[in-house]
C-alpha cells in the first residue's frame, strides 16, 4: 500500500471535521473521496500531503511517515488543489520551469520537462502568455502539469474538475486517465458521482467526517439494491393483477420488479404477463447509479420504510429512464433517499 | 526521488524564489508605478506647496529629502505585504509548501524582492531630488552609512510587511494593516522639527524608530548635527529586524501547518 492512513483525526475548535478515517491505497490505483461540502474530503488531503497535522491517527506515504518525514514524504507526492495554483503574472512556461527548479531538477532539465509537459497538455500554443489570459480548462491543465514536473509517485487532486464547464471536464478526465495509465497512483475528491464512477477503482464515501461506505463502484451499487425492471401499465388495475401474478412493488400504474438484469429473465416476466393478457405499455430496466448510493449512504435514512410507493425513483436516478409519475414530494432527496434504502430490502429474483 | 538537504540547495530555493517576486514585480507595472510615483508627488507637494510655509532653518528640500526616502520605504512595505498575502490567500502557498523547499525561502523571496524594489524607487527618489534642487554635501563615506542605515531600515521594514501579509485574511486587509507604515513618517522628524509639534506628541514623535533614522541620514547626507542618533537608529533597525523575521516565521509556521 502506497498511500496508508490508520485512525485519522482532526478538529478545528469544538468542531470534529475528522472522526477516525483509515484509507488504503495501492500502487498505481485510483481512489475517489467522495463526499458532499464538509464532508471532511479536503482536510484529508490536507494531511496526507503534510499541509495540516491530524490530532491523531499515522499516515505513510511510500514508507514515510507524514508527521516525521514531511520533507521525504514532499519528494514523492504533488498536490493539484481546489483553487488553480499558477501564478497569473508569469507565462504557463515559466510556472512550469519555476516548479522544476524548486524541485532540483537543474535549468536545462526544468526547460526540457516544462516544454514535454506543455506539449502533453496542449498548452504550447499558449506557453508564451500569461497565465491570466487562460481560460478555466487551460489554467486547470497548468496547473496538473505543474503537479507532474517532478514525475510524483503519488498525485493528489482535490476536485480537479469543479467549476469547469462539459468540455474542459472531459479533456480533464482524460489527461487524468493518461496519468493513469503511466501507473501513477491517484487520490482524488470530488463531489461528482459521475467523476468517481469513471477515474476511480476504489470508492470511499465520506459524510460528516466518517467514512460511510468503501468499495468498487459496482459494489457500492450492489449494496443499495440490484437492478430493476420498471413496468408501466395503460391503468391502475392492470398493474394491480401484474403484483399479483409477479410480486415486487406497485405505485398505480408502475409495477417496479427486482432483476438480475439478464435479458432471460426480462423475457420470462413478459412472457409471464403476456400468457395472462396483461402486456404492459412500457419496460424499462433500472441499474443503480452512484447517486442512489451517495443519496441512501449520506442522508440519513429512516429507521423504517413503510411507503410502499418504491417505485419512482426521482430524484436519484440518472439512468432510471421512468420519470413519468413525478410528483412533487417524491422529487425530493429525502424521499429519494428513503426509497433507495426500501430498495436494499427487495431480493432480486435471479 | 533526491531530497533536498544541504546549504546549496536552500540557495538554490531562495535564489528560484527570488527571480519569481521580481518577475511578479516587474509585471504589476500598475503598482510597480504607483509606488514609485507617489512618493515623488509627495516630494513636489512638500518642496512647492506646503515647504515655503515650513521653517526648518534650511532649504526645506534638503531638510525633506530623507523623510521622503523613508515615506518611498512605506509605499514599497505596503506591496510586500500584498504580495505575501495573495500567496497565502490563493493556492499558491499549498503548491509551494507541497514542494519539498524550505517555507523560509517563500518569504525571503518576497522579502528580497522588496528589498531591490526599494532600491530602484529610492534611486529615483533621490535622482528627482537632486534635479528639483537637493543639495547634499556628503563625501562618500557619508553617502555608504546613508545607503547602509537605508538598506538595513529597508530591509527589517520588509520583513514586517511580510509578517503583515502572513497575518492578512486577504490583500485588501494586508494593504489596510500596512497603513501604519505609511503613516509613521508623518509623526516623526521627516516633514516639520518636533519641537514644533504639541507637547504630548513630541515624546512620542522624538523617540519613535523613524525620527532616529531620518535624523542620522539626514546627518550623513546634509550634515546635520548626528548626535546619538546614528547608534539608536542602528540598534531601532537591528531590533526591529530580528523581530520581524521571527514574527514572520512564526506567523507563517502557525498560519500553514493547522
Amino acid at each position: 500500500m502506497i498511500v496508508e492512513a490508520t485512525g485519522l483525526r482532526k478538529s478545528y475548535g469544538a468542531v470534529e471535521v475528522l472522526r477516525g478515517i483509515d484509507l488504503a491505497v495501492k500502487e498505481g490505483s485510483v481512489l475517489a473521496l467522495l463526499g458532499p461540502n464538509g464532508a471532511g474530503k479536503t482536510t484529508i488531503v490536507r494531511i496526507l500531503t503534510t499541509l495540516t497535522r491530524p490530532d491523531a491517527g499515522v499516515v505513510t506515504i511510500a514508507g514515510y511517515d507524514v508527521v516525521r518525514e514531511p520533507t521525504k514524504v514532499r519528494g514523492v507526492i504533488s498536490l493539484t488543489g481546489q483553487y488553480a495554483a499558477v501564478d497569473d503574472n508569469q507565462t504557463g512556461r515559466e510556472n512550469l520551469v519555476m516548479v522544476g527548479k524548486l524541485m532540483h531538477l537543474g535549468r536545462a532539465a526544468a526547460n526540457r520537462r516544462a516544454d514535454e509537459l506543455l506539449e502533453r497538455f496542449d498548452l504550447t500554443a499558449a506557453m508564451n502568455r500569461r497565465a491570466k489570459t487562460y481560460s478555466g480548462g487551460m489554467m486547470r491543465r497548468l496547473d496538473l502539469a505543474m503537479s507532474l514536473v517532478a514525475r510524483p509517485r503519488v498525485i493528489f487532486l482535490d476536485e480537479p474538475t469543479t467549476g469547469l464547464d462539459p468540455s474542459s471536464r472531459l479533456t480533464m478526465w482524460d489527461a487524468i486517465g493518461e496519468l493513469v495509465r503511466d501507473g501513477t497512483t491517484i487520490l482524488l475528491t470530488t463531489q461528482y458521482l459521475e467523476e468517481a464512477d469513471r477515474l476511480a477503482d476504489r470508492i470511499v464515501l465520506l459524510d460528516d467526517g466518517r467514512i460511510t461506505a468503501s468499495g468498487t463502484a459496482d459494489a457500492l451499487k450492489s449494496q443499495v439494491g440490484g437492478e430493476r425492471i420498471e413496468l408501466y401499465f395503460a391503468d391502475d388495475l392492470t398493474a394491480r393483477n401484474a403484483f399479483e401474478l409477479l410480486g415486487g412493488h406497485t405505485d398505480s400504474q408502475l409495477l417496479n420488479l427486482p432483476s438480475d438484469g439478464s435479458a432471460g429473465h426480462l423475457l420470462h416476466v413478459l412472457d409471464e404477463l403476456r400468457d395472462k393478457a396483461l402486456t404492459p405499455a412500457r419496460v424499462s430496466s433500472h441499474r443503480p447509479t452512484l447517486d442512489d448510493v451517495f443519496l441512501t449512504l449520506t442522508a440519513s435514512p429512516p429507521s423504517k420504510t413503510t411507503s410502499p410507493q418504491t417505485s419512482s425513483r426521482e430524484g436519484a436516478s440518472r439512468e432510471g429512464a421512468s420519470r413519468e409519475s413525478a410528483s412533487p414530494e417524491n422529487a425530493s432527496p429525502e424521499n429519494a433517499a428513503s426509497e433507495s434504502a426500501s430498495s436494499q430490502t427487495a431480493v432480486p429474483t435471479a | 526521488m533526491t531530497t533536498h538537504q544541504g546549504f546549496g540547495a536552500a540557495v538554490s530555493d531562495v535564489t528560484t524564489m527570488i527571480d519569481r517576486s521580481v518577475r511578479l514585480t516587474r509585471r504589476n507595472v500598475d503598482t510597480l508605478f504607483v509606488s514609485i510615483l507617489l512618493p515623488l508627488l509627495m516630494m513636489a507637494l512638500f518642496v512647492y506647496v506646503f515647504g515655503g510655509a515650513i521653517n526648518t532653518g534650511t532649504q526645506y528640500i534638503n531638510y525633506v529629502v530623507p523623510g521622503i526616502l523613508l515615506l518611498t520605504t512605506g509605499y514599497g512595505a505596503a506591496n510586500t505585504a500584498m504580495a505575501v498575502a495573495d500567496d497565502m490567500t490563493t493556492g499558491m502557498i499549498d503548491r509551494l509548501r507541497s514542494l519539498p523547499i524550505r517555507s523560509f525561502a517563500v518569504l525571503t523571496g518576497h522579502v528580497a524582492a522588496s528589498v531591490a524594489r526599494n532600491a530602484v524607487s529610492t534611486a529615483i527618489v533621490i535622482l528627482a531630488a537632486l534635479a528639483m534642487g537637493f543639495r547634499p554635501n556628503a563625501g562618500p563615506v557619508d553617502w555608504l552609512a546613508a545607503i547602509g542605515l537605508l538598506l538595513l531600515y529597508v530591509i527589517a521594514m520588509s520583513w514586517l510587511a511580510a509578517a503583515l501579509g502572513v497575518i492578512a485574511r486577504s490583500v485588501e486587509s494586508a494593504s489596510t494593516l500596512s497603513f501604519f507604515m505609511l503613516f509613521l513618517p508623518y509623526l516623526s522628524s521627516a516633514f516639520v522639527r518636533t519641537e514644533t509639534m504639541p507637547a504630548f506628541l513630541r515624546p512620542i514623535s522624538r523617540h519613535q524608530p523613524i525620527t532616529s533614522v531620518i535624523e542620522s541620514v539626514r546627518s550623513f547626507l546634509t550634515g546635520t548635527p548626528l548626535g546619538s542618533n546614528g547608534w539608536i537608529a542602528l540598534a531601532w533597525c537591528a531590533g526591529l529586524l530580528i523581530f520581524s523575521i521571527s514574527l514572520a516565521t512564526v506567523l507563517f509556521r502557525r498560519r500553514t501547518t493547522r
